[in-house]
């Protein structure tokens, strides 16, 4: 599941997460420039996160600065939340191991999530 | 007349054998056959219920129920027939349809973003092959199904795991992933309101149904590790269904028997000659 270009989402979200401030496409080109990518590459990658919500662009010039909408932390506790939650359409949406009634936990999670009001 | 007489005694029969068949024990030695009794005894229930109100609504055309239905549409607006039980029939099809494709439609909406978020934080880690590890301590597994389907263990999960604990469980879940679990429960949490017992059988069914290939794969004692590392909880928190299920769980496979193929047999050739029933008067 993690393709190609699942592969380079995540590059450019780690870029974004680790420098902490919004960036040029230029700049994350830059940072991935190991991988030697296209800028027109780059571009879509972030075009891709910003239509999924996963980051925001704001103008600065001619060119867009991106920065990611929330941290690592907060996807990770997303995800947990999805995978202890075992009502409404989560049951269906995903089959468990052990069917897990962690109310506590599940709690503490979105606890976690409501602090942040600006989520989506 | 004689289509609304069967269906009636059929919506009966499905009525008593539901709360039955909640009980029974059998099922547990045979989970493939318990699940599809209850495949075809929630079809049987909605199409007779649906058959019967359209059978009574049409009786005054004294023909079978698709030759009636036909002249009834023709006659739009006709005064023989009882028009809101033929509506009603028809809407009981339209709401249960509505109802799946609903319940389809958000399941794949949380898919789809639980899979991108996946694609975000997930790795793959040489300990776990074939899943995908997202770094939390609290112990989860899950199998997220779909094309591609896949297989998600939290570090917690990982790290309390011995190594053919951990291939039990990814068994577990590839079972899952590989018959469409997630298939066979929809129709059940879709309707769950209607009977929250039943989709708690299935989904118990459904675990059962798993744990038997993760069994077979990797031993009863590695999967009952498995198991107990799942479920030892701190005490706090409503510890209900889901504790009974796991003890439910570690009980059959600690007993490890299945039933016998009469009782198997017999309980499918149930199910069929019950659902039949009410498609032979829906179609003929």
């Amino acid at each position: 599941m993690l393709g190609n270009l699942g592969e380079l989402e995540r590059a450019a979200m780690e870029v974004l997460w680790d420098h902490g401030s919004p960036m040029l496409v230029r700049d994350v080109v830059n940072a991935l420039s190991s991988r030697d990518l296209a800028y027109t590459t780059v571009m879509t990658v972030l075009t891709r996160l910003a239509a999924k919500g996963f980051v925001q662009r704001q103008p600065d010039g001619r060119a867009w600065r991106y920065s990611p909408v929330a941290g690592r932390a907060e996807y990770v506790a997303q995800l947990m939340l999805d995978a202890l939650s075992l009502t409404g359409d989560r049951e269906a949406a995903l089959t468990h191991f052990a069917r897990q009634v962690s109310t506590p936990e599940a709690e503490a999670l979105s606890q976690a999530l409501a602090e942040k009001p600006d989520q989506p | 007349m004689s289509a609304a007489l069967h269906l009636l005694v059929t919506l009966a029969v499905c009525a008593a054998a539901a709360p039955l068949l909640v009980r029974a024990r059998w099922v547990w030695r045979a989970p493939g056959t318990g699940i599809a009794v209850w495949q075809m005894l929630a079809l049987t229930w909605v199409l007779s219920l649906a058959g019967l109100l359209i059978a009574l609504g049409l009786d005054p055309y004294d023909a079978p129920i698709a030759r009636g239905l036909a002249r009834w549409a023709a006659h739009a607006g006709s005064t023989v027939a009882s028009d809101h039980l033929v509506l009603g029939g028809l809407a009981l099809l339209v709401a249960c349809t509505a109802a799946l494709v609903s319940s389809w439609y958000a399941v794949v909406r949380v898919r789809r973003r639980h899979r991108d978020l996946l694609t975000l934080v997930a790795r793959k880690d040489a300990a776990a092959p074939g899943a995908l590890v997202v770094d939390h301590p609290q112990a989860v597994a899950y199998c997220l199904p779909g094309r591609p389907s896949s297989i998600v263990l939290s570090t917690g999960a990982l790290h309390s795991l011995s190594a053919v604990e951990l291939q039990a469980v990814l068994a577990h879940e590839r079972s899952h992933a590989r018959e469409r679990h997630d298939l066979v429960l929809l129709p059940f949490v879709a309707l769950r309101v209607l009977a929250p017992r039943i989709a708690d059988a299935v989904a118990l069914l459904v675990e059962m149904r798993a744990d038997d290939r993760a069994c077979r794969e990797h031993g009863a004692e590695a999967l009952v590790a498995a198991i107990s590392r799942f479920s030892t909880r701190p005490p706090a928190g409503a510890l209900g269904m889901a504790d009974a299920a796991i003890s439910a769980r570690l009980q059959r496979i600690a007993t490890a028997s299945t039933a016998p193929s009469w009782l198997r047999w017999s309980a499918l050739v149930s199910g069929l000659v019950l659902v039949s029933t009410p498609l032979s008067f829906l179609v003929c």
